[in-house]
């Protein structure tokens, strides 16, 4: 066809909520299908196009054999490739079968257990194959996805912010829940690029987007302790949408590990 | 006589990923199969001991087309076994929120996915150039519809601001009055858009359906009722389980949907809920019902779009009306007390029946967790549905075959995202 970067969107065990990002443009959408050709996007097209593909877009973690080789296909296939989403950069919510009997998980939710093939684990696209970007959130920010859609197609290197959600409270004017109202937050912690909008909705980050640079984990749980939170509570309350990512999985397993030497 | 086989290995334009196998010996049909390969993920057992918090969050993440859907029969369950009461205010800002999720899930099925099959186009943004002022009404629609959502729950997909009891903060009321123009241009784009549809040429194509969908005397249905049939029956959501049984079968990742009674299909989602409440709809709505050609109940699967357009129009009405009595809940949630019991609930999400049960504990921690989504419901109903459209579909262009049976399989939207995931089935491991 034309001389147009191929684009290929990809799934793996996700939502479709990241993918579904692209599509929530509105406003960047047919700007965006003008400048690229839409290889593979199963979601929006039955136009099927094999590889190689100049960008890729991955959403999902890996959860079967399967998948195990599909992704390193991709990879193979694929110039700059870009996970988006928490499952695709940590293993998602469901994840939280890593710390548990996967068998005993797929057996309490199928009556017929051996129809169901799938690994123990779920994982992140950069445990199998080298990626090039990683977006985060859970969702990603539409925005944020466009511009690193722009960047990699005008040969920039993307970049986006890894500052905490607590500067864009500050930048927004939203005053602090954990100060005001002693409500649990991950924002200190948490990477910007939603906006803050927990806070501003008057509840506290529950880590969405993934642990922020340089995170100051074991000071923020100590103050959760302080605050009277039981341990177990702050172990389930890092093990969620990106529990698997290193930075909170090493902490979470730290507080189980204290609690588990208690017991 | 030769076998046949027709596979299409990706369906396209769905939710999610999943294929089709139908094998045939010269006339008869010997397998039909709607395969749901995605992966699962295991959502009931990863609930098991969490906070019941947690909830509405984590299934939220079930699906991103429908998100509110999840957290809506989430949190109404949890209230349920909570034994809360929600206000009148919350209750009018769910059903706002409803709208939301139904105006930019119906606008995106309706431009994007399905209008290409009947214009023949391979996907919606093909279809923006020869049909530019058609798909940018439809984007216009799907963008304010989640703006309506963004300013109710922060952001479209994956909100943050449901909560059992209500809301986290009631929604600023010149926030939501902002919106009116917007609204008020949808609405009429709304009307545009379901003239439009009902033009399309469908095929002549009945099916012998049991419709199933949530009815309720005062409105039209989202949050609450009962469950009504094309055939009479007024059941009572407690009784969903004894009157809807599942099962798994092997080419399948989802659970298939049957009557209990009467081991048949049945078939949930917008030409169910129109047919079985179309005196409910809003004034518009109905205005267009009678003017239009296509009537009701409808038992034409293709038709569908028509009831996605109507119930456009409904969302904009309802949503146009709601936002203009505003009053902001006050409180916005309502205080709770742990105490150990089971609820259940459902609510009409786009694509139908969405039903949630949960036995927490005394501690506030989930025990047990069921969630049957609209498409494992549908997907007996699709495969009666495919055998049916075989004569229909069948000719010897390979392409154009696989073409028309996915064609088929578009017109009830399947979301093969949220049907990946089950219930807590009791096993024998012997
Ligand atoms: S990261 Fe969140 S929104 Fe994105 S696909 Fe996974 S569950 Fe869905
Ligand atoms: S505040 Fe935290 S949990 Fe809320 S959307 Fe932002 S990153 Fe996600």
């Amino acid at each position: 066809m034309s001389g147009k970067p191929r684009l290929g969107v990809f799934k793996f065990a996700s939502c479709d909520g990241c993918q579904l990002s692209l599509l929530a443009a509105e406003d960047q959408l047919l700007g965006v299908a003008d400048t690229v050709e839409i290889a593979y996007f199963l979601e929006a097209t039955s136009r099927i196009q094999p590889g190689p593909y100049d960008i890729a877009l991955i959403e999902g973690s890996i959860t079967t054999q399967h998948d195990v080789e599909r992704i390193k296909q991709i990879r193979a296939d694929t110039h700059f490739l870009v996970t988006i989403g928490a499952c695709a950069t940590s293993g998602g919510i469901q994840a939280l079968r890593n710390w548990s009997d996967c068998d005993e998980f797929v057996s309490s939710v199928y009556a017929t257990p051996d129809y169901i093939s799938t690994l123990a684990t779920s994982t992140a696209i950069a445990d199998h194959v080298k990626v090039d970007f990683e977006l985060r959130g859970c969702p990603i920010n539409q925005y944020q996805l466009i511009e690193v859609i722009q960047s990699v197609l005008a040969g920039r290197r993307p970049r986006t912010p890894v500052h905490s959600v607590c500067l864009d409270c500050k930048r927004r004017g939203t005053v602090c829940v954990m100060v005001a109202q002693g409500t649990a937050c991950l924002g200190p912690v948490t990477q910007a690029g939603c906006n803050a909008i927990c806070p501003e909705y008057n509840r506290g980050c529950y880590g969405c987007f993934g642990p922020a640079a340089q995170p100051n984990l074991v000071s923020l749980t100590d103050q959760f302790s302080a605050n009277g939170m039981p341990r177990e509570q702050i172990v389930n309350n890092l093990r969620s949408f990106n529990g698997n990512s290193p930075e909170f999985r090493v902490e979470s397993d730290r507080i189980q590990a204290e609690q588990d030497g208690e017991q | 006589m030769t076998d046949r086989v027709i596979k299409v290995t990706a369906l396209t334009r769905v939710e999610g990923e999943g294929g089709l196998y139908i094998k045939l010996n010269g006339d008869t049909i010997e397998n039909v199969r709607l395969e749901i390969y995605e992966p699962p993920r295991l959502f009931e057992a990863l609930l098991r001991g969490r906070k019941l918090e947690d909830v509405p969050d984590v299934t939220a993440r079930i699906c991103g087309i429908c998100p509110v859907a999840y957290q809506m029969s989430s949190v109404h369950s949890l209230e349920a076994a909570l034994g809360v009461e929600i206000n009148p205010e919350i209750r009018k800002l769910r059903r706002l929120l409803y709208c939301g999720e139904w105006i930019e899930s119906h606008a995106l099925h309706v431009y994007l996915l399905n209008a290409p099959d009947f214009l023949g186009f391979e996907s919606g943004l093909e279809m923006a150039a020869d049909f530019p002022a058609e798909v940018n009404r439809g984007l216009r629609m799907k963008k304010h519809g989640n703006q309506l959502l963004e300013i109710l729950g922060g952001r479209a997909i994956h909100p943050v601001n449901v909560c059992v009891g209500g809301f986290f903060r009631s929604p600023r009321s010149e926030d939501l009055k902002k919106l009116l123009p917007d609204l008020e241009w949808c609405l009429n784009a709304a009307i545009e858009t379901t003239k439009w549809v009902a033009g399309f040429d469908f095929p002549d194509f009945s099916c012998n359906y049991q419709l199933v969908s949530l009815a309720n005397d005062k409105e039209y249905p989202m949050n609450e009722g009962y469950i009504a049939t094309s055939d009479g029956e007024s059941i009572d959501v407690i009784d969903y389980e004894k009157e809807f049984e599942e099962s798994h079968v092997e080419h399948s990742t989802a659970l298939h949907s049957l009557r209990t009674k009467t081991g048949n299909a049945y078939l949930t989602g917008p030409l169910a809920r129109v047919s079985l409440n179309v005196n409910q709809l809003s004034p518009t709505a109905r205005r267009l019902v009678d003017e239009s050609s296509v009537s009701w109940p409808c038992f034409n699967p293709f038709q569908s779009i028509v009831a996605r357009g109507l119930e456009l129009v409904h969302a904009f009405e309802e949503a146009i009306q709601i936002i203009r009595e505003y009053q902001p809940a006050k409180p916005s949630r309502v205080e709770y007390a742990y105490r150990s019991g089971s609820g259940c609930a459902v609510t009409e999400a786009p694509r139908g029946l969405l039903y949630h049960r949960y036995v927490v504990d005394a501690d506030g921690k989930v025990v047990e967790a069921k969630i049957v989504p609209p498409t494992s419901q549908n997907q007996a109903q699709i495969e009666a549905d495919l055998r049916k459209w075989i004569p229909h579909a069948l000719s010897d262009d390979e392409a154009a075959t696989a073409r028309a049976f996915e064609n088929l399989v578009r017109c009830y939207d399947p979301c093969i995202s949220c049907s990946t995931h089950f219930l807590k089935v009791k096993i024998d491991r012997s």
